[in-house]
């Protein structure tokens, strides 16, 4: 499993594999049904405390994103629709916070970036048709 | 997580040819956790876990491991110990396949095959002498000496100091085996903040032989913010902020390691003619910084 611990940024060790989790989930690259690795495999990966991995394992949990099975291991659950919007939505606006946060330092006003984003979002458009898509992969 | 208490240190004092190396420390390590000790060079760190292994004896103060005094009773303590050290005191004159039998003949729980597999990812020869082994080397064979009797409480002490990032990481792996495989204890010690913060479950900060901070990691740096604060007005000096700890910057912009409540940071801010442009929790080696005092800015500005 694909996950970046970031020790710059003061999020807790646990919420980062939370929301990446949730991430890997939220855009398929984790599916239903699927097992995620076994807590001392993922804490040799990572290196970090086991334990830092149990209480994210059971925060997932709570949440629905994952269950245990008995005398096994930890697996994606199947209620990802309604889940996969909420986090989409909840990821995306993370990154709009920190752009909006830099605009302001950078002087831009909340109509400017609206303005940009629709500039990139066309400049980006015509370029894809220009040439064809290449199949998206993380 | 159990909460089984394994190490238990109460008021805690010592002093070496009148100097004082511990003042009143008080510490305890549960079962099942990793804790993580963090200080400046002589801040008591090695004299505080040298008393967990009755190499020293409590003068002020008690020392009770696995509910047992180390230095009454050594056998029944030190054989469910592992102990590795910064300075790595191995006998310089053995073979390394004669550390391992001379250190399984005091541990009946000793795993052969872990002691095996260990040797041969390390890829150690045998056959040869301590003496002749590079530092990392000589490292490895101490930490299979120290984890193959599968000890219930791991005691490091700076066991990354002057490592490859190579063998630092055979050392974390240890320490995780030992929590993961089945939960037992490690207490270690380090200089490098961001192990402490990967692989620890508890922190103990100390400085000047007291203990600073401790707590349950997660729950430490939830009490300390690092904010990035903007004036109108240009500060020549660190502006004097409620709450904060310490400070770095120049003329307009500062940034600030706080405590307590955020509210009164946001007002004290407010009252300068400022603004908090951004805030988010402070990092193991921000608020480390921020509370050893040991920050460039405040020794300028002490």
């Amino acid at each position: 499993m694909d996950i970046t611990i970031n020790l710059t940024d003061g999020v807790p060790i646990y919420r980062q594999i939370v929301n990446q989790v949730k991430y890997l989930v939220a855009s398929g690259l984790l599916l239903p049904g699927e097992e995620l690795p076994p807590i001392r495999t993922l804490a040799l990966q990572l290196k970090v405390t086991p334990n830092t991995i149990v209480k994210a394992y059971g925060e997932l949990e709570i949440s629905g994103v994952v269950h245990k099975r008995q005398g096994s291991g930890t697996f994606v659950s199947e209620v990802r629709q309604q889940l996969a919007l909420r986090e989409r939505r909840r990821i995306i606006e993370q990154r709009i916070d920190g752009l909006l946060a830099e605009a302001h330092q950078l002087n831009f006003s909340g109509d400017d970036i609206l303005r940009m984003l629709r500039e990139r979002k066309a400049a980006m458009d015509a370029e894809a048709d220009a040439e064809p898509a290449e199949v998206k992969k993380k | 997580m159990g909460q089984t208490t394994v190490v238990d240190v109460n008021n805690l004092s010592r002093s070496f040819h009148g100097k004082r190396a511990l003042d009143g420390v008080s510490f305890s390590a549960t079962a099942g956790h990793v804790h993580g000790l963090v200080g400046a060079n002589g801040a008591g760190k090695t004299t505080l876990l040298k008393h967990l292994l009755g190499l020293l004896r409590a003068a002020t103060g008690s020392v009770r491991v696995f509910g047992l005094d180390p230095v009454r009773d050594p056998v029944r303590v030190l054989g469910r110990v592992g102990y590795l050290s910064e300075e790595r005191e191995l006998p310089e004159w053995m073979r390394v396949d004669e550390l391992m039998a001379y250190t399984q003949a005091f541990h009946p729980t000793w795993d052969e095959t872990y002691a095996r597999q260990m040797l041969e990812s390390f890829a150690l020869d045998p056959s040869k002498k301590i003496r002749e082994l590079s530092k990392g080397m000589r490292a490895q064979a101490g930490l299979i000496a120290a984890v193959a009797h599968r000890p219930e409480l791991l005691i490091l002490d700076e066991p990354s100091s002057g490592l490859d990032v190579a063998v630092r990481r055979d050392i974390l792996d240890a320490i995780v085996r030992t929590v993961a495989d089945d939960g037992r204890t490690v207490i270690f010690s380090s200089h490098l903040l961001d192990e402490v913060e990967r692989m620890s479950d508890h922190v103990t900060m100390m400085d000047y032989g007291r203990v600073t901070l401790s707590g349950v990691l997660d729950d430490v740096r939830r009490g300390y913010q690092r904010s990035h604060v903007r004036f109108v007005e240009h500060f020549d000096q660190p502006p004097v902020l409620a709450t904060a700890l310490a400070m770095e910057g120049g003329g307009r912009s500062w940034i600030v390691v706080h405590s307590g409540s955020i509210e009164q940071f946001h007002h004290s801010v407010l009252a300068l003619g400022g603004e908090v442009v951004e805030s988010r929790d402070a990092t193991l080696e921000e608020i480390f910084l921020a509370r050893t005092g040991r920050n460039r800015q405040q020794v300028e500005a002490a």
